[in-house]
């Protein structure tokens, strides 16, 4: 059902962990659902320097988890609030249907760590 | 992947080579329609009814009381809606539990939208139905009662016996109610007995059992209203129309008297397996509980949850392993609901997602069990440490 690219994100995430000193912080979902994801970002200038996840949830979850960090690094705020849900599946070769909401998930993350970070910015 | 170890016998179970063996002759060579009159049909007809015979022997019944089916679905199906749509004259009161399969729930929400009135009979933590519950919700309207002999995701089994009494019993004093139970799980493992059980209809499914997919038994109780919900030919006495899937039913038999035979030891065999993951798993990973009854459950099922991971991914990372089980995560259903039984035992959604049903088999060993017990913490602690809920715990 997952395709092999699924399968090797979900088994070696990528930057799964912790950013201590994040910039921006993004959680979504609920464990009453079935899955959560926290999104940490690292900025500096208007590039996200560095960016580390933790998810709670299924194998589609951590795995979009796990791409979405990959397509980030190294973006400008501006490029990485353009990654669409779309773009997140359509770089792990797709998704299941019943699975889809997971890449909105990853999506929806990474949008509100940038958010938190452009909060932060406007406020010191 | 060298070899899968297969713990998910709930799910389906691999075919007897003898139960094939038998099956063969009958797609190729004896491959008559056992409506016609010939000489070929009639041998086909000969082997639907030596099956048929050799399942109410094991029942406990009439060679008329038994329909061949294309599975526990159908089987299901037509117990449940044959019964209702039968006894419309005299109410339109139909009792099941909160926990039965969704062959039975799903058909009992399509009679609620036909007119009927179901009540769904919660259950204890431990996923029993009382007995005393189903008594109470009893009215004069009353015409089915059907409850399952033993729960698919997490073994419990039900006092079938005891609400079989109590129907008898209302039926005679009162007004005759129908009782059905789904045993798909209990086949194999359990008496399936129907007088011992005091039931009216009964669902089994060959797959369950070692037996061939597509092939459901029904047992209808002669007197017992029953309303065909398959239009079409004379076939199993009216009561079930299409021609019979002559094959698949003489595997069913054959896979149902290895069962029966075979019984006792199958189930020591697996209570044996079954104690040893349970011990080992429960020791082994922080925080995991027992789902289900703690005795009162079927030998081969060991259902846990492990609050803080969520199943699927547990599943996927077990398969990585080699190992074959299954979840009642909503992730493993299209629903994105978690297991409507968890729910009903009480357990709160967030941990529900977290659950993990082994199902033992034959074949299973003890070297097996002690694999899984011994790659399983691995597994949770990888998880919990990705999750962000871990540290907030």
């Amino acid at each position: 059902m997952y395709s092999d690219l699924v399968m090797d994100h979900f088994r070696n995430p990528r930057n799964v962990g912790e950013l201590a000193d994040a910039d921006g912080v993004g959680q979504v979902g609920n464990p009453v659902c079935g899955d959560v994801m926290k999104l940490m970002i690292k900025v500096k200038g208007d590039r996200i320097e560095d960016v580390k996840f933790q998810t709670f949830g299924c194998g589609a979850a951590i795995a979009t988890s796990s791409m979405v960090t990959e397509m980030v690094v190294g973006k400008t705020l501006k490029e990485a609030l353009a990654i669409s849900n779309k773009a997140v599946a359509e770089a792990l070769g797709g998704l299941p249907a019943t699975k889809m909401h997971c890449s909105k998930l990853a999506a929806d993350a990474l949008h509100k760590a940038i958010e938190d970070y452009d909060a932060k910015a406007k406020a010191s | 992947m060298s070899k899968t170890i297969y713990m998910d016998h709930a799910a389906t179970t691999p075919v007897n080579p003898q139960v094939v063996e038998a099956m063969l002759p009958f797609f190729s060579q004896r491959f008559g329609n056992p409506s016609s009159v010939y000489a070929l049909a009639q041998d086909a007809r000969g082997a639907v009814e030596e099956a048929r015979q050799a399942v109410a022997d094991i029942l406990g019944c009439s060679e008329r009381e038994v329909i061949f089916t294309s599975g526990g679905t159908e089987s299901d199906n037509i117990a449940v809606k044959g019964a209702a749509y039968g006894s419309q004259k005299s109410g339109n009161h139909i009792i099941t539990s909160a926990i039965e399969h969704h062959a039975v729930l799903e058909t009992c929400q399509h009679l609620e939208r036909a007119g009927f009135e179901v009540t769904y009979l919660p259950v204890d933590e431990h996923g029993l139905v009382g007995v005393g519950d189903v008594e109470r919700a009893i009215t004069d309207r009353t015409i089915l009662i059907t409850i399952m002999l033993a729960n698919n995701e997490v073994g419990t089994i039900e006092p079938i016996a005891e609400i079989g009494q109590l129907v008898k019993e209302w039926s005679r004093s009162k007004k005759k109610i129908a009782f059905h139970t789904d045993a798909v799980q209990g086949a194999g493992a359990l008496d399936i007995g129907v007088e011992g059980l005091g039931v009216d209809m009964l669902s089994l499914s060959a797959h369950k059992f070692y037996g061939p997919k597509g092939v459901g038994i029904f047992y209808l109780r002669r007197g017992t209203v029953f309303t065909p919900q398959q239009s079409g030919g004379s076939q199993e006495k009216n009561r079930r129309a299409g021609t019979e899937n002559v094959p698949g039913i003489v595997g069913a038999a054959e896979a149902l008297k290895k069962a029966a035979g075979g019984r006792e030891a199958y189930a020591q065999h697996c209570q044996g397996l079954r104690d040893r993951l349970i011990r080992g798993v429960l020791d082994g990973i922080d925080g995991a509980f027992l789902t289900g009854h703690p005795t009162r459950r079927l030998p081969n099922n060991a259902s846990f949850c492990f609050p803080g991971v969520e199943g699927e991914s547990i599943l996927l990372s077990l398969d990585f392993e080699g190992v074959a089980g299954s979840s009642g995560s909503a992730c493993t259903s299209a629903s994105l609901e978690p297991s409507h039984v968890m729910l009903a035992m009480g357990i709160p959604v967030e941990v529900a997602h977290s659950s993990l049903r082994f199902s033992l088999g034959t074949d299973n060993t003890e070297e097996e069990v002690d694999y899984v017990i011994s790659i399983l913490p691995g597994i949770v602690k990888r998880l919990r440490a990705m999750s962000p809920l871990a540290a907030e715990r």
